[in-house]
């Protein structure tokens, strides 16, 4: 086999040169062709050269959400896997995303358009309705020490998720009429964030939750063969665990934050990497950063051309592939 | 040395699991704990092992307490291996030996051609570099269990702490267990604590026993010495023959009728 370092670079070549490609090929694609040399052609104006204003413009920003989205939405996934130690554990079937969207849900219908040190109302409100959420389940996997069985996890996740879908449904009842189709839209997962604006302000979310991810790697490898394995083997179990919580709640947040419960993605794009990369989080968690930006990318960009010049919210999407996937690994963990 | 003074541990404060656990092991020694279910094997061995921090009680290493070491530094010398391990994730017999080199790393740092020299000559020494490559989820029940124990070694520990190491095995792998810990013994200077319902596994390997009820010792001392019928039937409540088996070289046990 070769070396760790070999296969990370090996690794995070292959994954980026695929997100690059679907970072310049994406925006190019739609219901008026443009051409890129055009569009990165310097010599004339950004006024006079439309192809160049709609790249920018109306394309890219839409394109760069998708592939924050995407790879915040897979690295969580890949993180609540380690942390629960069981690999149907996502954002989305544990309920975590339903909490982000009930937060931002709340923050959205009362107008809580107030920010705190940088950071708009709307990203923290989910943050701390994902954490409530994954505080739940974290607490009753923590009642067994032994990890909890698929079923009760999964039960656990669709419980939350009725109960959350619940308390929307009704604050949607309540809220004016007229903003029910613009939150309805926004609840099916929808990338069309308009500008540049609402991504940088969920960047600050993303540099904290990848940067706490970054340092788990390798406790997450040591924390998936067990807790009392790890403790003996140096690991922090506790602290591990906790920054873990943290930082996948962050990255769940700021995703649902920028684009609504967008499904799947946490379920489908690591198990994607993992039969390329194996299971080593030092690579699992670089490729599937990569990889979800580049996979959400190529799902949005069907969704946009697919009934053109309808577009359709990306959630829809998501849901028609991750839903057979998963059922396909149900299957497959039965037998 | 590994010196155990007054240890006493509770899940809950009103159920405790260890009482006043005093005892010594010397390098190179092979302990066995016996006991029955519930009896507080498994977590006197894993505050051993640093894992859990005793309610009550030091225990010290060389001299100094776990309590004030840093976690990985207390990997660095002493290694674990569960009861079972059922890893949710396909890795390679390689990659689970490897994560062994954990406490000898920093937080970014990668194994280099050192550590995976180590690695290689933990899967040597237990018999597995065959499996080298092979995902660990398709090995059998001792199979696994030596994969577990080389990736224990990998840690280059002093000391070693087994929980049931041969629990779900059949007689072959027992045996293959028992040579394999009894020649780390001995070859290696690997100083072992290991947890056992079966007697007959531990009169055949360990050189002491510590016998634990309901979180107590009730003895500890040299086997021949320790595992006597009446010692037996405190544990277990079983009525027992001990005696010397002149072929295999060692005390056996043979259940005769349960007591109360």
């Amino acid at each position: 086999m070769r070396s760790i370092r070999a296969r990370l670079v090996a690794t995070i070549c292959g994954f980026g040169v695929l997100l690059l490609a679907a970072l310049v090929i994406a925006p190019v694609v739609g219901s008026t062709s443009i051409s890129l040399a055009r569009a990165f052609d310097r010599s004339t104006p950004f006024a006079d050269n439309p192809d160049a204003q709609i790249f920018f413009v109306a394309r890219l920003p839409r394109v760069l959400a998708a592939a924050l989205v995407g790879s915040l939405l897979a690295v969580a996934g890949v993180v609540l896997q380690a942390l629960l130690r069981n690999p149907l554990a996502t954002p989305d079937t544990l309920g975590v995303s339903s909490g982000a969207a009930l937060g931002a849900m709340i923050a959205i219908t009362f107008h809580l358009d107030v920010s705190v040190a940088g950071v708009s109302s709307i990203p923290l409100a989910s943050f701390l309705g994902s954490i409530l959420a994954l505080s739940v389940v974290y607490a009753l996997s923590s009642a067994r020490r032994r990890g909890l069985s698929t079923m009760v996890l999964l039960l656990g996740g669709v419980t939350m998720q009725s109960f959350f879908s619940a308390v929307i449904l009704f604050l949607q009842y309540l809220a004016d009429f007229t903003e029910t189709g613009r939150t309805l839209r926004w609840l099916m997962g929808t990338l069309d964030v308009g500008s540049y604006a609402p991504i940088v302000a969920v960047l600050p979310v993303v540099v904290v939750a990848f940067g706490i991810v970054s340092t788990l790697s390798r406790p997450l490898d040591l924390i998936s063969l067990g807790a009392d394995a790890a403790a003996a083997r140096g690991v922090d179990v506790l602290r591990s665990e906790r920054l873990a919580l943290i930082s996948a709640s962050l990255c769940t947040a700021a995703a649902v934050a920028l684009a609504g419960p967008v499904g799947f993605i946490g379920l489908v794009v690591p198990h994607l990497v993992r039969l390329v990369v194996g299971s080593d989080h030092r690579l699992v968690l670089p490729a599937s950063a990569l990889f979800g930006a580049a996979f959400l990318i190529a799902c949005d960009l069907v969704a946009r051309t697919a009934f053109s010049p309808l577009e359709l919210p990306v959630g829809i999407v998501t849901a028609l592939i991750g839903g057979p996937f998963f059922l396909w690994l149900l299957l497959r963990a039965a037998r | 040395m590994l010196q155990v003074d007054s240890v006493s541990f509770g899940y809950r404060a009103d159920r405790p699991v260890l009482g006043d656990v005093t005892f010594a092991v010397e390098p190179g020694s092979l302990v066995g704990i016996l006991g029955p279910n519930g009896s507080g094997k498994t977590t006197l061995l894993k505050v051993l092992a640093g894992a859990i921090a005793p309610s009550t009680g030091t225990v010290r290493i060389d001299g100094r307490r776990l309590s004030e070491w840093p976690r990985r530094e207390i990997a660095r010398r002493v290694a674990f291996v569960p009861q079972d391990t059922h890893p949710p994730f396909d890795f390679s017999v390689l990659e689970i030996v490897l994560m062994g080199r954990y406490p000898h790393l920093g937080t970014f740092a990668l194994e280099g051609p050192a550590d995976l020299a180590i690695a290689r000559q933990a899967l040597a020494s237990t018999g597995t570099s065959a499996f080298e490559s092979r995902p660990f989820t398709t090995l059998s029940g001792g199979e696994r269990q030596r994969v577990v124990i080389a990736g224990a070694l990998a840690q280059s520990p002093q000391w070693l702490l087994l929980d049931e190491p041969t629990g779900s095995l059949d007689i072959g792998h027992q045996l293959e267990i028992q040579e394999l810990l009894r020649r780390l013994n001995r070859d290696h200077a690997v100083t072992m604590v290991l947890s056992t319902h079966d007697l007959n596994f531990a009169a055949a390997l360990c050189r002491d026993l510590i016998l634990l009820q309901n979180g107590r010792i009730i003895a500890q001392g040299p086997t021949a010495d320790v595992l006597r019928p009446d010692t037996v039937r405190m544990l277990y409540g079983v009525e027992a023959d001990i005696r010397p088996h002149p072929r295999a070289g060692h005390l056996t046990v043979t259940p005769i009728a349960r007591v109360r």
